[in-house]
């Protein structure tokens, strides 16, 4: 319980510590957008020949004549309760906007992480315990190919694969068949809704959608997780406790797994936390190639537009995750090795 | 020097990866620069009775929708994917090592603030703040430049930042002081030159996530626009004809990014056993 507690306290530290740096991003994100080229009245006008007082209407309707600073302050203020404005792309709050995309972009995002640590720790490991063997060099082999690899070149060779050579997908648009029924939204996340709905077929179908973003996202980052385990697990491996282990005639695997293993999972976790946040932000690419309708294609086109809300509430929702996945990651710690907490 | 020659000897026959690294980044830097003068075609003139073909003796990497040859596109965006990569990663090198050392030295009040700036810089998702950088300051390739630099920069100062405070009570940098050296000499002459090595291995093995970062925004739409060849939009205008089966117009741009981001990282990889301290003992 003491353990628990002070893992609390240290969550609730860092919580605190990061709160200046994404009030910076607010800042310089609502700066940023200020000199995005073109002006978004004009753009949401009728058309190009808008008369000079429907543009005026609209300039003050976004807030647009007034001051910057004054507009900045208008700002915090709106998102301290909440509203992050409106788009005028979709004509629709942002927050709304937002929470409609966000669980598509944490599904992809959450398999293609899953997808990348089952394949690397066991391919860490086994790297591991035979360095300078035949499978430690396919593993660092296949590590230096696949930071090379964009993923949106790997997302268009799997479409040509899985779908036009092979037929096993189906086509790459979207997270279901247009003619499809979606179940009741009850997480958003189709997956589980369609399961809760007991839509076996339609779980089938969402998850044939799934598999190739989530692939070509998890390869790109399955070489830094496994040549983290690669390395962590080979001074694991070397220690005394293990050789203790060892030397008392434990089944290997225990030893491995039980010993090694889980001592030398903390660097796994904080590259685990690193490389989820990352690929939330980087998953502009492969939206776009699967035309995934999640939050970071949603900011693309609204940055095109020079639609100012949408992109700041993106970029802000963004920053928060990176707060909460780092929180989550300091838990884990907690759990994962008692020890943290007590220093 | 001799030592490090013969250490960088030593490092190559053990790890034979790095001369051929070496090897393909010296070609690269060959196409980069007499690309335009040896290609088969011309990049940009369009012969539509040839368009979408297949790779074949007279066009070996195929032809894209308006009959270009893909081969003679790839050699001649090496120049432009790499003059970015190089330009950005330089900038960021220069920028950050000044501002991170004189952080590192001068600590107090100036290298809080700037620690805080980096902190907000890290809190954003790093390729989204690029495409923002690159729509809020026009759709052209110096801004693609200015972007990757831009989010390669915290990485700088925080490395330049740390060498540089370990330091900074060394012995050597007292007596520079206790004969009259100004901070700016100290620095400049004494703590930046230490740096130098660590920051190189540095810069090397970042090129090749520079390459990436680009051909990512042209991929999206930002920065580069078509007809100019270059690896990512290659990519982004072949995207339209894949589920269609037409695999080379995707496969051979995103083949060359491969190998070119392959061979800094590799290259990379020996010049840090090589110049880094702890590896020569």
């Amino acid at each position: 319980m003491a353990a628990f507690g002070a893992t609390i306290t240290r969550a609730g530290r860092r919580l605190l510590s990061s709160l200046p740096a994404l009030f910076g991003v607010l800042v310089f994100t609502f700066l940023l957008m200020r000199v995005l080229p073109g002006d978004p009245a004009v753009f949401f006008a009728s058309g190009p020949n808008a008369g000079k007082e429907e543009i005026e209407v609209i300039r003050k309707q976004m807030g647009l004549n007034k001051p910057v600073p004054e507009q900045l302050v208008l700002y915090l203020y709106d998102v301290g309760r909440g509203n992050l404005g409106r788009s005028m792309m979709t004509g629709q709050l942002v927050t709304k906007d937002l929470r409609e995309r966000l669980p598509a972009s944490l599904e992809l995002t959450f398999a293609a992480l899953l997808i990348a640590l089952v394949s690397a720790v066991p391919l860490g490991v086994l790297a591991a315990l035979k360095p300078g063997s035949v499978i430690d060099h396919g593993v660092r082999l296949f590590c230096a190919l696949g930071v090379c690899v964009p993923t949106f070149v790997s997302g268009l060779l799997l479409i040509y694969v899985f779908y036009y050579l092979l037929g096993l997908a189906p086509d790459p648009t979207g997270r279901v068949d247009i003619f499809a029924s979606l179940p009741p939204s009850r997480t958003g996340f189709l997956l589980i809704d369609f399961l809760l709905a007991g839509d076996i077929e339609g779980w089938w179908a969402a998850f044939r959608q799934l598999i190739l973003p989530a692939l070509s996202m998890a390869l790109f980052v399955v070489a830094p997780l496994a040549r983290i385990t690669r390395a962590s697990m080979l001074v694991s491996l070397g220690s005394d406790f293990v050789r203790t282990a060892r030397s008392i005639g434990l089944p290997w695997w225990r030893v491995v797994v039980t010993y090694a293993l889980r001592n030398a999972i903390l660097p796994v976790i904080t590259i685990a936390g690193i490389v989820f946040s990352t690929m939330l932000g980087a998953n502009v690419l492969v939206e776009k190639v699967f035309s995934w309708p999640g939050v970071a294609s949603y900011a693309l086109d609204a940055l095109l537009s020079s639609d100012y809300a949408p992109v700041q509430g993106f970029v802000l929702l963004m920053a928060s995750v990176f707060v909460i996945v780092n929180l989550v990651v300091d838990v884990l710690y907690g759990i994962a090795d008692p020890r943290v907490t007590i220093g | 020097m001799s030592a490090t020659l013969r250490h960088a000897g030593w490092i190559l026959r053990g790890n034979p990866l790095t001369g051929v690294a070496a090897a393909g980044v010296f070609l690269l830097m060959l196409v980069a620069i007499f690309g335009p003068w040896i290609v088969p075609y011309d990049p940009i003139v369009s012969n539509v009775s040839q368009a979408l073909m297949p790779p074949s003796a007279a066009h070996i990497a195929g032809t894209d929708q308006l009959g270009r040859d893909v081969f003679s596109r790839l050699i001649v965006a090496a120049r432009l994917d790499l003059a970015i990569a190089v330009s950005a990663v330089g900038i960021s090198f220069a920028l950050g090592a000044v501002i991170g050392a004189i952080c590192g030295y001068a600590g107090g009040r100036l290298d809080r603030a700037v620690g805080r700036f980096v902190d907000v810089l890290m809190a954003f998702p790093l390729f989204v703040l690029a495409m923002a950088m690159v729509a809020a300051l026009g759709n052209r390739v110096e801004n693609i430049i200015i972007a990757t630099a831009i989010i390669n920069l915290p990485f700088y100062i925080r490395f330049a930042r740390a060498e540089v405070n370990v330091r900074r009570n060394l012995g050597w940098v007292e007596a520079a002081r206790a004969c009259g050296d100004s901070h700016i000499s100290v620095v400049l002459r004494f703590l930046l030159p230490n740096v130098m090595p660590a920051m190189a291995v540095q810069m090397s093995l970042n090129l090749g996530w520079a390459i990436l970062n680009a051909a990512g925004l042209s991929f999206i739409g930002l920065g580069v626009k078509p007809p100019t060849p270059e690896w990512g939009i290659m990519v982004a205008e072949g995207a339209r004809f894949i589920s269609t089966g037409k695999w080379w117009l995707v496969a051979f741009p995103g083949l060359a990014l491969m190998l070119a981001v392959l061979c800094f990282n590799l290259l990379g990889d020996g010049v840090r056993d090589i110049l880094d301290p702890r590896m020569r003992t």
